[in-house]
């Protein structure tokens, strides 16, 4: 009577396929009402080829092991203040934003994926998407019990909650989420599976994680590679979501590579600010923006599309312009950063005479030429005692949110603005990518809250300048905005050194 | 470089995030529960209403009739976030693994009387599609219902629901010598058989109701405060006589995850009765409307499993969830 | 040259039997070290053998478990009890 053992395949296909039905008490399009209105056709759940083949016992197995090891160590990072073993507190301007945008973007994520968890009419993409839901709720606490350390000791952590739904440098993660939540099923898994997960987020978790260990920051290379090792089994769930729906029907590819083009432009102008955090954020340098990018996207990326070629899909409009840019993205983005930091919880500074030196080196001309000239008038400025800060509210794209500071690409010099009509007003966009996606969907984006607008008509606090518009993020200055040279965090974290400035001098560890 | 750190001056400049101290006072250190749930959920300025639900915000209050000032008092008594709920499920799954290993080892399944057999098979097996649906639907409080305390419970709730539909359909293997054709006739059960329709109807049912918390209040208070005492203490009981040693083994998980549930399915209900009359009536009527149908749709599998007996074991388990419902401020009997 | 596949792992104890074995089982595959981390690159192909993680570590080893160390990857999966394989099927 005894059969053989079970492979892991039959095992799993057991431990989930049968277990749902088809309704018949209900029909089954009011029992899952969300998953035919895209268009995209789906003629055999069964099709649907599990990546990973976890059962529930050996996920929470894995995941306890993982849970075990990190918070032995956040245990100790709190217990031996391992916030004094930083290369230096500028670091930590890296971390505020990713507390405030990226963290909220890990919850979004999760209920994103709770959401889809129940909409997918498909047992296996709906496991698959439950236990990726439970994952990233893993990634938003992990993060908030690590930053809680930091919390205690520097400024810019402790009002994220309240951040994260107002300050205008949030409204880009904010949205980017919100866009794809709001959107139905399919797009919502090809936009953070495979479009944010398979194809950008390695740029963030490998070379930034990979920094922050360069940077002592023991307790956020444990979460960052903790929560990677996640990623690696939502990657392959965004790779199989993609072929998948792209062998069920062939009316599926002109959608898929829709969502695929605007995916992965939002994306992409969401990552501009991961590119800032390795270009000027962290003291210690690993590898630039632009490497990163040759790395991730030019060679594994393409690879990847690669792949995806024989079901008809091309790579993502736009993703030359992307390659153009990434050696003066990071640049611009740091400027603004700079001038704007009042109305932020972060600090900026000026990068010491190491960093322009590694900045030259890494982007050469383009940084010497456009770059390195511009960080020196604001040290001359600096030196008249005339550190200089914006006063003016930046022009915001209406479907990215980053403020219209990108140039076009085959003229640094001259700003990048797009506009459009639409039902008799006037909407601005950085790029012809962000215009197109505006284009496609204008009844959603006109919905954008932005934040400049916002203060504007009075629903920031009554906000009427920067300087109010910040007490009403709750961001005082000094404590937690403007200047780092200047700021409370920099003479702590001095006070704790015995008076002696830290700021290294090179940028190898 | 090497710097001298005199740690015994450093001072915290505050002990937890601003928007944990607004709930705990200041000068208060958090727990790391509090720090895992609280204000996670976004609550205001959103971009874009959903293309699926236009009507309404992405996170919106307006997706159930209960009226709560504050959607994080829905807190988890086990104070569950991500890591002790994942390290407990892991030890709990540890000795579940042993247990399973003993009883296909020794096969002491095969030392049940073949009557009773045959009832796992008739009565056990097809829980598996209950369980999914109960996955189903707390996968539903998860997606639409309001602030992190609750929907990171609703979702760990889904999980354990698949683990458990995972652990029968395992004890179903190990029941018919890894033959699954049991679990093919167990689904035609669940499909056809007349003792499990008006089960599956409710649960179709329920898979359609749109107000999480009635929503809740259905699957995880009534449903299941019928089911689980019936499946996993009383027909586990039965079998005592009958060589079901194994049995009682693998189901150890069962009978744990129902006792520690049951705190967080009654600590959110209650704190809902007791915020305003009006909730209270709401889901008293809630109570009304669901109650006898799932009294009734369970009917017929004690009659199966019980037969002479079934009326007072129904009535045992009528008489433990009205007790329930009564301490939490709400009408037990129907 | 055949598009890359990669997997990378945190660089501890537990993986270095893992590296090792994937380094003698793919002659082609290079190791790129970084900070807490270990990258391995090969083209088209990639597969992670648990006999021969066994013979690394002297004892059994569940496949499974590579997700414990296990940073990041690039590349279709297929995965069974013994092997686990990445490659682009791709032109």
């Amino acid at each position: 009577m005894a059969h053989r053992k079970l492979t892991l395949k039959e095992k799993y296909q057991l431990m989930t396929r049968g277990l749902d039905w088809e309704t018949t008490y209900q029909p089954m399009d009011k029992v899952f009402p969300y998953d035919q209105y895209e268009g995209i056709k789906i003629k055999n759940w069964d099709k649907w080829e599990d990546p990973f083949r976890l059962t529930m016992d050996a996920y929470w197995k894995y995941q306890a092991e993982k849970e075990r090891k990190l918070y032995a160590i956040l245990d100790s990072f709190s217990q031996n203040n391992g916030q004094l073993n930083l290369s230096d507190a500028r670091y930590l301007t890296a971390l505020k934003i990713w507390m405030q945008g990226i963290t909220p973007a890990e919850y979004n994520s999760h209920r994103g994926f709770c959401m889809v968890g129940r909409q997918f009419r498909g047992a296996g993409a709906r496991v698959a998407c439950q236990m990726q839901a439970l994952d990233e709720l893993r990634h938003a606490q992990t993060q908030m019990h690590a930053f809680s350390q930091y919390n205690k000791h520097f400024g810019g952590f402790h009002q994220a909650m309240h951040m994260r739904d107002r300050a205008w440098y949030l409204s880009i993660p904010k949205s980017y989420f919100e866009d794809a939540m709001t959107a139905g099923p399919f797009e919502f898994v090809t936009a953070i599976s495979f479009s944010f997960e398979y194809v950008l987020t390695n740029l963030l978790f490998m070379p930034f994680v990979s920094g922050a260990a360069y940077n002592g920051d023991m307790a956020t290379t444990t979460f960052g590679f903790s929560a990677q090792s996640d990623e690696s089994r939502h990657m392959t769930l965004g790779l199989e979501v993609v072929k998948f729906i792209l062998e069920q029907h062939e009316d599926n590819v002109p959608i898929m590579q829709r969502y695929i083009d605007k995916w992965f432009w939002r994306g992409y102008r969401l990552l501009a600010l991961v590119g800032t955090m390795m270009d000027y954020m962290l003291p210690k340098k690993v590898m630039s923006w632009a490497e990163a990018w040759g790395i991730y996207w030019e060679e594994n990326g393409m690879a990847l599309f690669h792949d995806l070629e024989r079901y008809g899909i091309k790579p993502p409009k736009y993703h030359e312009i992307a390659t153009l840019e990434k050696n003066h993205i990071t640049h611009q983005a740091w400027t603004v950063f700079y001038t704007a930091c009042p109305a932020t919880a972060f600090h900026a500074w000026l990068p010491q005479p190491y960093e322009l030196d590694w900045l030259s080196e890494k982007y050469g001309e383009t940084f010497e030429r456009y770059y390195r000239p511009r960080f020196a008038q604001f040290a001359e400025l600096e030196r008249a005692g005339e550190r200089f800060y914006t006063n003016r509210l930046p022009l915001v794209c209406q479907t990215c949110q980053v403020p219209v500071f990108f140039t076009e690409v085959n003229n640094p010099m001259r700003q990048s603005v797009r506009q459009l009509d639409w039902q008799g007003m006037k909407f601005n966009f950085c790029s012809d990518g962000c215009k197109d996606i505006f284009a496609h969907e204008p009844e959603k984006f006109c919905q954008a809250y932005i934040p400049p607008q916002q203060i504007y008509q009075g629903n920031a606090g009554g906000a009427r300048n920067l300087q109010e518009y910040a007490a009403w993020l709750k961001c005082e200055f000094g404590k937690d905005s403007g200047e780092y040279y200047t700021s409370e965090d920099y003479a702590r974290w001095k006070q704790w050194h015995g008076g002696k400035d830290t700021t290294p001098s090179s940028a190898a560890a | 470089m090497t710097v001298e750190i005199k740690t015994a001056h450093i001072e915290p400049l505050r002990l937890t995030f601003d928007h944990i101290e607004a709930r705990i006072g200041k000068g208060r250190a958090a727990t790391r529960y509090q720090e895992a749930v609280h204000d996670l959920q976004m609550t205001t300025n959103f971009h874009y209403r959903p293309t699926w639900e236009p009507g309404m915000d992405l996170f919106d209050r307006r997706r159930t009739a209960v009226v709560l000032a504050d959607f994080d008092q829905l807190i988890d008594p086990r104070q569950y976030y991500y890591a002790p709920y994942t390290i407990q499920r892991a030890r709990q799954q540890e000795l579940s693994d042993a247990n399973f290993g003993l009883v296909e080892k020794r096969g002491l399944l095969g030392a049940l009387a073949p009557e009773w057999a045959q009832k796992i098979r008739h009565l056990i097996v097809p829980l598996r599609h209950l369980e999914w649906g109960a996955n189903t639907n707390n996968a539903f409080l998860s997606a639409y219902g309001y602030g992190a305390p609750f929907t990171s419970a609703a979702l760990m709730q889904a999980m354990d629901r698949l683990g458990m539909a995972q652990y029968i359909t395992r004890l179903a293997l190990a029941l018919d010598g890894q033959n699954a054709e049991v679990l093919d006739r167990g689904k035609q059960l669940w499909l056809a058989d007349p003792v499990w329709q008006p089960l599956r109807h409710l649960v179709e049912d329920s898979m359609v109701v749109k107000d999480w918390f009635e929503l809740h209040v259905v699957q995880n208070l009534l449903l299941d405060g019928q089911l689980a005492p019936f499946a996993w203490t009383h027909f586990d009981a039965a079998l005592t006589a009958h060589g079901g040693v194994g049995f009682t083994l693998v189901t150890q998980f069962m009978r744990d995850w129902y006792a520690e549930s049951t705190r967080w399915v009654d600590a959110t209900v209650q704190v809902a009765v007791s915020e305003s009359p009006a909730n209270q009536a709401l889901i008293n009527g809630w109570l009304g409307q669901w109650l006898p149908r799932v009294r009734a749709a369970v009917a017929p599998l004690l009659a199966v499993a019980f037969a002479e007996h079934a009326s007072a074991i129904a009535q045992q388990i009528a008489d433990e969830l009205a007790g329930r419902l009564a301490r939490l401020g709400l009408v037990g009997e129907v | 040259m055949r598009d890359k596949v990669f997997i990378a792992f945190q660089q501890n104890e537990e993986s270095r039997p893992i590296i090792e074995a994937i380094l003698q089982d793919n002659p082609l595959a290079v190791a790129n070290e970084q900070p807490a981390m270990v990258k391995i690159d090969a083209p088209g192909r990639l597969v992670v053998r648990r006999t021969t993680i066994e013979e690394k570590m002297g004892r059994a080893f569940d496949l499974q478990s590579i997700h414990i160390n296990l940073i990041s990857l690039a590349g279709n999966i297929d995965e069974t009890e013994d092997e686990f394989i990445l490659a682009w099927h791709g032109a």
